[in-house]
């Protein structure tokens, strides 16, 4: 009995901490699919969402909850602002100098990020800190559910978005075929530039969520890393398979943490990541096509 | 007997049937051309034979070898050389360097004797040079010899196109639309090559294209296709006055009236 | 302005053009061989850090700038070729083979993560080879039977032939031998069909295909001959730091690796050089300039990464050449002096190979 229940914690904390990675894993997809980029810098926005709220809730003093929407939309106008002023510019360009780039900008990110919060650890009082929840025989922590909880509610505003409003139905077009959605007189640009705002606001919310059960860092951009190989399961086509990507590694890395010797943990997510790219590179989920001659 | 022959050639995308057991023979020495109107499946059909696709039923045969299963990269060494719809060259390299890309297949030097440089490996290099020679020769290519890909006018590397597929030193040659993106004169040029192509160089030639003056010009005989079926095959004349091209061409709706 | 007559089909196979390149090459080498005569310890081990990154550099040259494959775990192989270098040089092995072997070994580990990646695009095999860089980088500091651990692994000093290199100078000797050899395989691999079966993977590989060049065995190879590379400069790499510690091998200097391709120019091996000249002497410089920066900046602990990001992001965004297409330039501008018009080095638009808009 008490080893289930321990099992079912772990799973808990790993569906957690899976929610963080498939919430950066989600902004990686969304930014694929329309540009073909990948965005190597993903985990370092998420970082710096994580740090405007904590400076606007921490430093300024305001509502956890105003605090957190400002943070959101100040980092998906961030996020605008670096495809209309950086990635657009290297459209055309092979992929993997899209790769350095982004590579490149999170270094940057990083480094401003320092000079601005600091290189020590930081944290802010959310609702959820230090709470717990009585779910039958289990005792979870409040900042673990509401990560989950949070990402559920995520998926869900992004799921009417994408499929009930205007823009959302003109993002999946730009998406699917750019020169159609264009001569149907959608402005693929914008479009594609809000969307760098929707991942990076999705970004924005990972970092919050995380921040009652982690302290913000500026190096915890390296989390992205862990994310790949939840976009690489859900085969880097769909927001639902990333999502079930990013749990499978963060339970399947909770595990190892618990029943194989140290040092297995930390290599885990990398070694989901290669095996899957071996075994099965199109995903869980999604189809990859060659290119057309 | 024929050199080449794809028996009920069949393949599917879904629930398309992009070719549909198709079947037919090309003779040493002929120029077979294959028409029809966009999506009929003529490129589908040359992606089939250079393997790029595979099948989902039927055989080709090419010189008597059964290579419906073959992997792409030998298509080139048992003689067959393609050209693409709109010009796959390597575009950061020299035309040089392109037409010796073409002599890959023919390159039997070792790994180390490579790495090495080995007289062997020198001497192989300048057989593949002399070779590539011949063909600038051939098309008039000499003074672009040098330049990058890139910075060639786009009738120039359609030209170069065709001499990289020459280097191979084919049996067969597929040609994919040679005349899409070319000015009128540019299109007379390239109907002189594949003449000389046929006449001098002896290759035999399977050719897509829309524009019905190459084909009259240089084909022997004419496939016409739509829905990945074979409507006509025959002569130009014939398949040209062919009832069910005429309607392939102008649309069912205008049955009526004709 | 030189014209070169050509009369004879070796011209083109020959390594220099004309008699000029002799020349300037011939007189680089030897300033290179008197250096260690005019200079202090110090700047000839800091030179013989350049060459180290150098060979590394050509070997990811031969990968990212020529095959059009990236690598963002050649850390780790530097790492492998260090580490066996090393443990067999305390096992008694002499150095004239665990060179080669550091060299060997790391070739294969290459080609065995090589042939199951290589199907994959190019973004994935970005991701695989960060991950599998991370990998290895953990396995260095847990497998501390072997590396140390934390404790790290102090390197024994190399003979050659009987004499000791345990000065900078000797292991500058051998750094220039090595980086020469280097150059000689990468230039006979390019004027090969390997080498251009490689160009043509990087610029399409559809059609590359139906040239009959068999894609994964030449990614393999070409995976597996930078990685060798790479061990090579790993094993010299040992004996420059002197002192293996376990975290030197990580991401960041996977990405300097990269920046030595990208800054230098892709696609030339000279750049390959240059960039490593360029990534060697940032840190010096920053060494050098730290306390005269205002607010403190020259403090900061991330530095040298995010400048290392910024040079990357200005390169990829203003100047894809790199400092190759610079000198290139420059060349170009003297010897067609005074005939020089802006056309003739403007950058030629490169157009998406997918069909989106810019």
């Amino acid at each position: 009995m008490e080893d289930a229940a321990r099992l079912l914690q772990l799973v808990v904390n790993g569906a957690a901490a899976g929610c963080i990675y498939g919430l950066i894993a989600l902004g990686f997809v969304l930014i694929y699919k329309a540009t073909e980029m990948v965005n190597f810098a993903q985990g370092d926005v998420m970082m710096i969402g994580g740090f405007i709220a904590y400076s606007l809730i921490a430093h300024w003093g305001m509502n956890y909850w105003v605090g957190a929407l400002l943070a959101i939309a100040i980092t998906a106008a961030f996020g605008f602002a670096l495809d209309a002023v950086i990635l657009r510019r290297v459209i055309g360009q092979p992929q993997f100098a899209v790769v350095m780039l982004t590579l490149g900008l999170g270094f940057i990110f990083r480094a401003g990020a320092g000079i601005t919060w600091g290189y020590d650890s930081v944290g802010f009082n959310t609702p959820f800190t230090n709470k717990t929840a009585k779910v039958g025989l289990l005792v979870l922590g409040q900042d673990n559910l509401s990560i989950i909880v949070g990402t559920l509610i995520l998926c869900g505003v992004l799921y009417v978005f994408f499929s009930k409003t205007r823009l959302g139905v003109a993002m999946q077009a730009s998406s699917q075929n750019q020169l159609a959605a264009y001569y149907m007189g959608i402005p693929v640009r914008t479009v594609f530039s809000l969307i760098w705002a929707i991942s990076a606001g999705v970004a924005a919310v990972a970092g919050i969520l995380l921040s009652p059960v982690s302290m913000l860092d500026v190096n915890m951009g390296f989390l992205g890393i862990k994310a790949f190989a939840a976009a690489v399961i859900g085969g880097f086509g769909s927001i639902p398979g990333s999502l079930i990507g990013g749990v499978i590694v963060g339970v399947v890395e909770q595990l190892a943490g618990y029943y194989l010797p140290a040092g297995f943990q930390e290599v885990t997510s990398n070694v989901v990541l290669l095996a899957m790219l071996i075994v099965r590179p199109q995903g869980l989920f999604a189809e990859l096509s060659g290119k057309r001659v | 007997m024929s050199l080449f022959q794809a028996d009920q050639i069949a393949v599917r995308f879904g629930g398309i049937r992009a070719v549909d057991d198709v079947t037919f023979h090309v003779d040493k020495g002929e120029v077979f051309s294959i028409i029809g109107p966009n999506g009929a499946g003529k490129t589908t059909i040359f992606n089939l034979i250079s393997r790029i696709y595979n099948s989902t039923s039927g055989t080709l045969t090419f010189d008597g070898q059964d290579f419906t299963k073959m992997p792409p990269w030998q298509v080139a060494g048992i003689g067959i050389a393609r050209t693409f719809q709109n010009i796959e060259l390597f575009p950061n390299a020299s035309l040089l360097q392109n037409l010796l890309i073409g002599r890959h297949c023919h390159s039997r030097a070792g790994f180390l004797s490579q790495l090495a440089f080995l007289p062997s490996n020198r001497r192989a290099e300048i057989k593949h040079r002399e070779k590539a020679e011949e063909v600038i020769a051939f098309l008039g290519l000499q003074r672009h010899r040098d330049t990058l890909i890139a910075n060639l006018p786009y009738g120039v590397r359609k030209v170069v196109e065709l001499g990289r597929a020459l280097c191979i030193e084919p049996k067969l040659l597929l040609l994919d639309e040679p005349s899409s993106g070319l000015n009128v004169e540019e299109t007379e040029g390239m109907g002189f090559w594949i003449e000389d192509i046929k006449k001098d160089l002896g290759i035999t030639v399977i050719m897509v294209e829309h524009d019905m003056a190459l084909v009259n010009q240089v084909s022997d005989r004419v496939m016409a296709l739509n829905y990945g079926k074979v409507l006509a095959m025959g002569t130009p004349r014939e398949v040209q006055t062919h009832p069910e091209v005429v309607k392939a061409y102008l649309g069912g709706e205008l049955e009526d009236v004709a | 302005m030189r014209y070169l007559f050509r009369t004879n089909y070796n011209q083109d196979l020959s390594l220099a053009r004309h008699g000029g390149d002799y020349f300037w090459y011939g007189l680089l080498l030897v300033i290179m061989l008197i250096v260690p005569l005019l200079m202090g310890e110090f700047y000839v081990g800091e030179l013989g850090g350049v060459f180290i990154f150098a060979i590394a550099g050509v070997g990811l040259m031969l990968l990212v700038g020529y095959t059009g494959l990236i690598s963002l775990g050649h850390a780790a192989f530097l790492g492998i070729g260090a580490y066996v270098n090393s443990v067999l040089l305390a096992k008694g092995v002499p150095f004239v083979i665990t060179l080669p072997i550091a060299g060997l070994f790391t070739a294969a580990c290459g080609a065995a993560i090589g042939l199951p990646t290589l199907r994959m695009s190019g973004l994935y095999l970005a991701i695989a080879t960060l991950a599998f860089g991370s990998i290895v980088g953990t396995v260095f500091q847990k497998w501390s039977s072997v590396t140390g651990g934390f404790d790290g692994f102090a390197v024994p000093t190399p003979t050659i032939f009987g004499v000791g290199l345990d000065g900078a100078t000797g292991i500058y000797y051998v750094s220039l031998v090595v980086l020469i050899f280097v150059l000689w395989i990468t230039a006979n691999i390019l004027r090969s069909p390997m080498g251009r079966a490689m160009v043509a993977i990087r610029d399409s590989e559809v059609s590359a295909q139906s040239m009959g060049i068999h894609l994964a065995r030449y990614k393999a190879i070409a995976f597996a001959i930078s990685a060798g590379m790479t061990g090579l400069a790993g094993a010299l790499f040992a004996h420059y730091v002197r002192f293996l510690a376990p975290d030197a091998f990580d991401v960041l200097l996977s990405v300097q690796f990269v920046t030595i391709v990208f800054v230098g120019g892709l696609g030339s091996v000279q750049g390959a050089i240059f960039g490593a000249l360029f990534v060697r002497l940032l840190p010096q410089f920053i060494a050098i300039v730290r306390d005269d920066l205002p607010f403190g900046i020259g403090r900061m602990p991330g530095l040298e990464p995010s400048l290392f990001g910024l040079v990357l992001v200005l390169v990829i965004l203003f100047q894809p050449g790199g400092i190759n297409g610079i000198w290139q330039k420059t060349k170009h501008w003297f010897t067609a002096f005074p005939f020089k018009r802006q056309t003739s080095s403007r950058r030629q638009k490169s157009y998406a190979k997918s069909e989106r808009l810019r």
